[in-house]
């Protein structure tokens, strides 16, 4: 069972697994053998020699030069190529193949953000299948790290600069990815998913990805996508519930308390100023932790607005 | 009176006992204990603060495992939630962990084992106590008026951005910090200077190695944390760029700093651990330690190699070329942790070896550390790192190393003592089913969390998919076992303070360093007279005598051996 691949693994879907997975059970190997070892020896002899009436220690050598260098040697030998098997598998997956596809992603607290070369644009991150693909990666707050296990990839994303990793995965298909980084509340809750799809499904997906508002039946199905979409929703329920912001629910319209003092309404221009400039006009009562959402276009604004006013009318 | 007389002749040693004054009893009052120099109730009274962080740093562990029993948490919030593993982590880390060993069984063995009066700076290692306490009232004040929610690590730049309590904490960890490099200090210092006549380094008890290797330590590794700490506090309080990057700061610079302190204070931890189980190892089995001086020198070559090794802790951050050298060098660990868990059990080769609390403590250490050296291959070699990184192998991985080990060898050394510090002894039954219960719900507890890991959970999560409950459950289910094994040993040790059948034999384990030629427990200054000489590790003048069911030092070679 412990050597068996399902057992410790979730099934290896990118090109780079089987040497990880291979190194994984090497090493598992040497050390089941190396505890098996220690185990029965220390056994044994707590066994043989354990404390009976008249049976006394027996003088035995206080050290042995031999016996102390080969089990210095023997162990340091096989560091050495696990050291070496490590490093070059690792490297494999460092380095970057010249002709990957490109997303870029952007990581906040506590969503993903995966943006496509023609400006699409989505929580979870779909890919070709087949293709090498590139993540060029940033975090807009703290350190997050992106990690999908199926992939054996993990990778700090870091503000202020930019980290890279690429996979190729050949199985369509949907995985798991996770945030691995502590980043404060809603950590365990920065999730996303995989979508590995073949490459005329992923051409199609990713044109429609990018026209969000044409895409969608009406203005407030837009809003509605939207609010999902662009993450609004780990933060701002529709239910009533207070999470980390206020909910939406029959909000619009209505006059709030804003920290520092002062009182607003929630317009069209409050909810426009609240995603370009979200720490300008904070409810009271709460953090001002909301990521900016500068590049978001005009008519993607004015969905949320329409989606926030049929929550007003509780549609 | 000499004291080769005094310790032969057991009438004597029985004449000393009936005046009955020792360190604990030859004076009184609250007074007495606040303000003494004497290392032995120091030592005391660092058991009694440790013993309270352990117990607060459990609480949270349970509440934490318990909350884990579902998916979806059970009571606690997010935010409750972060707070409970952080303050989990930094208890137990700083509070009990890190000071443990050296500032227990080095305070109340090391002036012993050298046969001098106390420790070099007496005064120094009462201000070290009340640093301790002090550090400690910044960590429950924190708690108590908002808590911490940035895990023991306070990476940057998270904790320059959250609103919770970071700076009391830090404070207090700093306070902590001079504690324990006072105490290092003090240890480097006496073992220098304070060596009887004939102890050379090559004498010297292997518990004194391990003192001495996490000393050096404790004096070079920590003031980088204190400084870095201070970084912190003042890139919160004064907005100065260091660490935060929308202030100018790099935020992984924080890691390396935190980092070149943290990793060796792993070795802080578990190089006491090593000397204590050599102790329990060869007195346990009446047999000189085996490949002494490889077990001596593997202590320095750990404490020299800690200083190279932090980068490992950072894999999924650096550089390929940072990555190659961090993963290289933090193999060298290795060989030397490797060494020593040979020659342990080398030295129970043909030995004599009595399976009473403390041994079975050593035993436990040698299967669990096996289990935490083992896995450490796993996340030192850099591709399947990358994987496990952040992933509940990791806390599997340090919890084997931390607690497996380390606790497992402060148990093992507060069972071996025990006699000697307090005179009195402990049900050896109910010690045994504790160490068997401590053992199994240790292994239920961390076993699980190894697949968990590989699996992909990662650790610091509140909140996980339903494929991961099986395994979270049997590590809560662990949990509660090795919480209850805890409890027992507190329960049986209380009452043998109480009313426990008193110990007046010198050396009940035939142990021959010095601390078990002197009365039990021992006088203030120690030793009556001047202290024996004997050499360590050599068992053939400690003699079973039936009469008073204890060891003495005989020189006669007639006397039966047992």
């Amino acid at each position: 069972m412990f050597f068996a691949q399902g057992f410790w693994f979730p099934d290896g879907a990118s090109t780079n697994t089987g040497d990880h997975d291979w190194l994984f059970h090497f090493i598992l190997a040497i050390s089941a053998i190396f505890f098996a070892l220690i185990i029965a020896v220390g056994t044994a002899f707590v066994l043989k020699y354990r404390r009976r009436p008249g049976v006394s220690a027996e003088k035995s050598p206080t050290h042995n030069g031999t016996l102390e260098i080969v089990w210095s040697v023997i162990p340091s030998i096989l560091i050495v190529f696990i050291f070496y098997y490590g490093f070059t598998t690792y490297l494999a997956s460092r380095t970057m193949p010249p002709e990957a596809f490109e997303v870029q992603v952007t990581a906040k607290k506590w969503s993903w953000e995966f943006n496509y070369p023609n400006s699409a644009q989505d929580p979870d991150l779909y890919v070709p299948a087949g293709k090498a693909i590139r993540l060029v990666m940033t975090s807009e707050d703290v350190i997050h790290s992106l990690s999908i296990p199926a992939f054996r990839l993990k990778q700090d994303v870091v503000p202020g600069r930019y980290t890279d990793s690429w996979f190729q995965c050949d199985e369509p298909g949907t995985y798991n990815l996770f945030c691995t980084e502590y980043c404060g509340t809603l950590h365990s809750k920065m999730l996303a998913k995989v979508h590995v799809l073949p490459q005329a499904e992923f051409d199609d997906w990713v044109e429609k990805a990018a026209d969000i508002v044409g895409n969608a039946p009406s203005l407030l199905a837009a809003g509605e996508i939207l609010y999902h979409k662009r993450g609004c929703a780990q933060c701002h329920s529709i239910t009533g519930e207070t999470l980390t912001g206020p909910s939406f629910l029959g909000s619009f319209g209505t006059e709030r308390a804003i920290s520092g003092g002062g009182r607003v309404t929630m317009d069209e221009n409050y909810v426009r100023e609240s995603l370009v400039n979200p720490q300008a006009k904070v409810v009271a009562g709460f953090q001002p932790v909301m990521p900016t959402f500068k590049g978001m276009k005009d008519d993607e604004i004015t969905a949320i607005i329409t989606y926030l006013k049929s929550l007003a009318k509780g549609e | 009176m000499s004291s080769e007389a005094h310790v032969a002749d057991g009438s004597a040693v029985h004449a000393e006992h009936e005046t009955g004054e020792n360190y604990l009893n030859c004076s009184h009052g609250l007074r007495s204990w606040l303000l003494t120099l004497d290392h032995k109730r120091i030592a005391v009274m660092y058991l009694a603060g440790l013993a309270g962080a352990l117990f607060l740093g459990g609480i949270m562990a349970l509440v934490v495992r318990l909350e884990l029993w579902t998916g979806d948490g059970l009571v606690l919030s997010d935010d409750l939630y972060n707070h409970a593993f952080t303050l989990h982590g930094a208890i137990m880390t700083f509070l009990f962990i890190i000071p443990g060993i050296p500032a227990v069984f080095g305070n109340f063995a090391l002036p012993l084992m050298l046969g001098a009066k106390d420790v070099a700076f007496p005064r120094l290692n009462l201000l070290s106590w009340y640093l301790w306490i002090t550090g400690a009232v910044f960590a429950i004040v924190s708690m108590v008026v908002g808590a911490v929610d940035t895990g023991w690590t306070f990476y940057t730049p998270y904790s320059t951005q959250t609103s919770t309590q970071v700076i009391n904490m830090t404070m207090g960890v700093f306070i902590l910090g001079f504690s324990s490099i006072f105490t290092g200090l003090n240890f480097v210092v006496t073992i220098h200077k304070l060596r009887p006549a004939g102890m050379t380094w090559w004498r010297m008890p292997l518990m004194l190695w391990g003192l001495y290797a996490t000393a050096i330590i404790q004096v070079l590794a920590t003031p980088v944390l204190g400084i870095t700490l201070l970084l912190l506090v003042a890139e919160r309080a004064l907005g100065v760029g260091i660490f935060d990057p929308s202030l100018g700061g790099d935020p992984l610079l924080y890691q390396h700093f935190f980092w070149f302190y943290s990793h060796p204070a792993v070795y802080i931890m578990i190089l006491p651990a090593m000397g204590v189980i050599s102790e329990l190892i060869s007195v346990h089995s009446r047999k000189t330690i085996f490949g002494y001086h490889a077990i001596a020198l593997s202590s320095v070559a750990i404490a020299a190699f800690s200083f190279i090794v932090w980068g490992h802790h950072m894999f999924t951050a650096m550089s390929p070329m940072g990555n190659m050298i961090f993963s290289a060098l933090t193999f060298s660990v290795s060989i030397p942790s490797a060494v020593k868990t040979f020659n342990w059990l080398a030295t129970l080769y043909r030995g004599h070896i009595r399976l009473n609390a403390p041994m079975l403590y050593a035993l436990a250490f040698i299967f669990l550390f096996g289990i935490g050296g083992l896995t450490g291959l796993f996340l030192g070699a850099l591709a399947t790192d990358i994987h496990l990184h952040d992933t509940y192998f990791v806390v599997a991985h340090f919890h084997f190393v931390m607690v497996g080990s380390t606790l497992i060898a402060f148990l093992g050394a507060l069972h071996y003592w025990w006699p000697k510090m307090f005179g009195k002894a402990y049900d050896e039954t109910l010690a045994k089913i504790a160490c068997i219960l401590v053992f199994i719900g240790f292994n239920v507890t961390f076993l699980p969390q190894f697949v968990l890991g590989t699996r992909g959970m990662p650790r610091r999560y509140h909140n996980f998919l339903p494929e991961f409950q099986g395994l979270h459950q049997a590590s809560t289910v662990g949990a509660f076992i090795l919480a209850i094994g805890l409890f027992l040993i507190l329960v049986y040790l209380w009452k043998s303070l109480v009313s426990g059948k008193k110990v007046t034999v010198d050396n009940p384990w035939g142990g021959s360093s010095l601390e078990w030629l002197t009365t039990t427990p021992p006088p203030h200054y120690n030793f009556v007279g001047e202290p024996p000489e004997h050499d360590v590790y050599d068992y053939h003048d400690i003699r079973y005598d039936a009469a008073i069911d204890g060891y003495v030092l005989s020189k006669n070679e007639g006397d039966a051996a047992r």
